[in-house]
């Protein structure tokens, strides 16, 4: 019975706590991160969450630029080697302070079974420290993008995590609990005050935090609403701040009420067709003893098929930007010239499918996921209307995403739509997991097994290619030969929508991260 | 009654056994939890390692009876998705889904009892017929919507009541609740409602029928015809007689309450364990719907249990196998 006095206490104690001067900010996205363990999951918004708690040596800024974060500096004193100089007086939430002994533990730690971070460091052999605040990260070939791919290659404090027995990550083999699964210690800017598993997150600032004040919170409470129309509810009625993702119905909602507002931009997933160009017999196709997509001509007359000006504004409520390649915007390589897409023409297409001896079409299946891209199956459903019109009858079987990942990773697939969001924000993935031919860590998205040599060779040098122009000049040779093959269907980035209350300011970074440094709450 | 105890005792654990073998037959049609765990960037070979240190290649009866092994030594195994215990999650959410359907039970009856006998009573009045044309909304319109028209008009228009959570809780040791503080009560007000109504729908239109079915009685005739006042006929003679199987009914309704606040729990993000279960659905978190639909089949099983011995020590030709009262209600 005490207890439940001290706890009745406690709550009229908080309550006349938020009397004061509190500048509260309460928000909701549509999932809990899956864990606090920052190498746990490389999911896109596990680590934008962690990465309130967690730093990385090199961040990104307000435009997704690289920006000083654990690190000051960093320079390559020769091709095979990165040199960090590390920020002195960085503290950790519970109070020690960061060092070299941090990055060397985090990076090990990265690479240890259990780990997803791994693909971060993997160019890495090596991580040496120079003093206590210099730090060498030794590599087997040259690397120039190990800056960008480590901003989410977030440090750990090595006394906190051997002394809770947290050295290695969580590892399904051993079938234990990991402490750091459900307890962070970091540098950034926020801490967590309180946590319940998919229901509620505090956080707090971490007063030592070493950056400018550029927010004016005294709290941070998260929550996630997984129900778009309850989430949507949820900001209308005042109970949270702000809300992402908007679903697209509700935005005229959200900017007509004059209290709030609404904030968009596109995403750096770029959504694209498969076509399963290897198998010499389609598996699910009226085509026998042939593979239609291995004719260039049937790929193209499929491309110029769909009409993407048609999905954009019925379907994507005019918010997506059409795609004539397979990176984004604000992706690293990305060529603004080579973005144009091939006109939409489904006479073409018709004569396409006669001169490759196609005639009358033919019939195919799809896969689509239901609950995994902004309005997938519609847009699935949208071109399996628009094949139909040059004889193209295409069955479709859209259902939910760990079905989907399923059927279409074990590459039991004809026809599908993908997105692809390279985790380092550089071409240089897409071209690796997407577009490669597949081989063992290489193309595992490659789903419909494109191939091209000249791709893939391309690809090796600009993985080790230093000088920025003409690492540029390979990425567009090698997308532009992509898009000459079509070796892929690119469709669009879909818009990316926020609500804001008004008085609130947040900054909507176009990889869907919500910053709370950048939040401030103005009444 | 010793031989007819256990007789139905290992009809009950058999029940558990083959209710905990479909499952995991189903599970094989969830998806891959595999492509969930992993990050975009792992390789096919990785996803391959890590789906046989799972044991997601071994066949179907082979995983049912690793889980069997390691429920009964009271491992009920890790999370896929949240990498923590999973009876611990499910101890944690268990809470707020037995208060939010003990309150949507409540409710139900609460509002169901009394409606019914006043359309019962005031048969040919319009707020009679405007009750009973309620109640077929409420059994008709689908749970969600109700949810969402209730949040936008209390929560969205009026401003009165949280759309989402549970409020403020308190822990009473290990159990969490909302009847404690205002915000949780507050909170309680919607879901239970939405959650309720179907079955308040339910209760008034079984309590007018039982209710006029009563009414025609002789011995109803005979109490008027006694010059009873028509309050003591009403409540003490013909509601009280009309209870019998409305109780039974709340019984039996209480399990697909318990069912129900899936949905109801979805358009409220309540924090139970239908929100749970939905997520781990759609995520194939194969250890966490194992130990969810087990707990379930056990629940339903051991309340039936009860039940059948309930029957047999009031009707002695239960136990004698003579007739089966279960099969006649």
């Amino acid at each position: 019975m005490t207890r439940f006095w001290v706890a009745v206490l406690s709550l009229m104690l908080t309550v006349g706590a938020s009397q004061s001067d509190a500048k509260t900010f309460r928000y909701a996205y549509r999932i809990d991160p899956a864990s606090l363990d920052p190498h746990a999951l490389a999911e896109t918004f596990t680590l934008s969450w962690l990465g309130q708690i967690y730093e990385p040596l090199v961040g990104r800024g307000r435009d997704l630029e690289l920006v000083p974060a654990l690190a000051t500096k960093w320079e390559q004193p020769n091709p095979t080697t990165w040199r960090f100089h590390l920020r002195p007086n960085v503290k950790f939430h519970n109070g020690e302070s960061f060092s070299a002994d941090d990055v060397i533990f985090s990076v090990a730690r990265m690479k240890a079974e259990g780990s997803d971070m791994a693909y971060t460091v993997a160019t890495v052999t090596e991580v040496k420290k120079i003093d206590d605040l210099t730090v060498d990260f030794i590599l087997a070939k040259p690397n120039p993008i190990l800056p960008l791919q480590t901003t989410s290659t977030y440090m750990m404090s090595k006394a906190w995590a051997e002394k809770n027995n947290a050295a290695m990550p969580a590892s399904i083999k051993n079938k234990q609990e990991n402490f750091a699964t459900s307890n962070a210690n970091g540098t950034g800017a926020f801490k967590i005050a309180s946590r319940q598993v998919g229901v509620k997150t505090t956080f707090v600032p971490h007063t030592a935090w070493w950056g400018p004040k550029e927010n004016n919170l005294t709290e941070v409470v998260y929550t996630p609403i997984q129900s778009d129309a309850t989430r949507v509810a949820a900001l209308l009625s005042g109970e949270v701040d702000m809300v992402y993702p908007v679903p697209q119905q509700d935005a005229a909602r959200i900017s007509g009420t004059g209290k709030h507002q609404l904030l968009t931009g596109f995403e750096l997933r770029t959504i694209f067709v498969n076509m399963d160009q290897s198998r010499d017999e389609l598996l699910e196709s009226s085509v026998k003893g042939k593979n239609p997509f291995k004719d260039k001509r049937v790929r193209q007359a499929l491309y110029q098929a769909i009409d993407m000006e048609a999905i954009k504004s019925r379907i994507m409520g005019g918010t997506s930007n059409i795609a004539g390649i397979m990176v984004a915007p604000g992706i690293n390589g990305y060529d603004k010239k080579l973005d144009v897409r091939l006109k939409y023409d489904p006479d073409s297409s018709k004569k396409l499918l006669t001169e490759a001896g196609y005639p009358n079409g033919f019939e195919i299946g799809m896969d689509c996921p239901n609950d995994r891209y902004v309005n997938d199956e519609k847009i699935c459903q949208a071109i399996v209307g628009m094949l139909a019109r040059i004889g193209v009858k295409v069955n479709l079987l859209a259902q939910t995403r760990s079905k989907y990942f399923e059927k279409i990773l074990s590459r039991n697939t004809t026809l599908s739509i993908l997105g692809w969001q390279p985790l380092s924000y550089d071409a240089h993935s897409t071209l690796q997991d997407v577009i490669n031919t597949p081989k063992d860590k290489i193309g595992t998205y490659n789903v419909g097994s494109f191939s091209s040599k000249k791709i893939d060779e391309l690809t090796d040098r600009i993985e080790n290619e230093v000088d920025p122009a003409k690492r540029q000049a390979l990425i567009s040779e090698a997308l532009s030969i992509h898009k000459d093959e079509i070796g892929h269907i690119p469709l669009h980035q879909a818009g990316l929508a926020w609500g804001v209350r008004k008085g609130v300011s947040v900054h909507l970074r176009n990889d869907d991260s919500l910053e709370l440094k950048w939040v401030k709450v103005e009444d | 009654m010793g031989s007819f105890f256990i007789q139905r005792l290992s009809q009950t654990v058999f029940v558990v056994l083959a209710a905990a073998l479909v499952s995991f037959a189903m599970f094989r049609y969830v998806g891959d939890p595999v492509n969930n765990m992993v990050g975009q960037a792992a390789s096919m070979a990785d996803r391959e390692t890590m789906r046989r240190a799972l044991g997601l290649d071994d066949p179907t009866i082979l995983q049912f009876l690793r889980f069997l092994r390691d429920a009964l030594s009271g491992d009920l195994g890790v999370s896929y998705r949240f990498g923590v215990p999973v009876g611990r999650l499910l101890t944690e959410r268990f809470p707020a889904t037995l208060e939010l359907s003990l309150c949507a039970m409540l409710v139900a009856t609460l509002l169901g009892i009394p409606l019914g006998v006043w359309t019962a009573l005031h048969r040919r009045r319009v707020s009679s017929h405007v009750l009973m044309l309620l109640s077929l909304v409420g059994v008709a319109l689908p749970t969600f919507l109700i949810g969402i028209v209730l949040i936008l008009i209390f929560s969205v228009w009026l401003g009165w009541l949280p759309s989402f959570g549970r409020g403020a809780t308190v822990a009473l040791g290990g159990w969490t609740t909302g009847l404690l503080t205002v915000s949780g009560l507050k909170a309680l007000v919607l879901p239970s409602l939405t959650l309720g109504l179907f079955q308040m729908a339910l209760i008034l239109r079984l309590v007018r029928a039982e209710m006029l079915e009563v009414l025609r009685a002789d011995y109803i005739k005979f109490a008027r015809a006694r010059g009873l006042p028509n309050r003591a006929v009403n409540y003490r003679h013909a509601l009280k007689n009309t209870l019998v199987p409305v109780i039974t009914i709340i019984g039996l309704q209480f399990g697909n309450i318990f069912a129900f606040s899936i949905v109801v729990e979805t358009v409220f993000q309540w924090p139970g364990l239908g929100l749970l279960v939905i997520q781990s659905i759609q995520f194939a978190d194969v250890p966490l719907l194992a130990a969810y639909l087990v707990m379930i089949a056990l629940g339903f099983a051991m309340l039936n249990l009860c039940i059948d011995l309930l029957y047999a020590a009031i009707d002695p030709r239960v136990r004698t196998g003579m007739v089966s009262a279960r099969a006649r209600s």
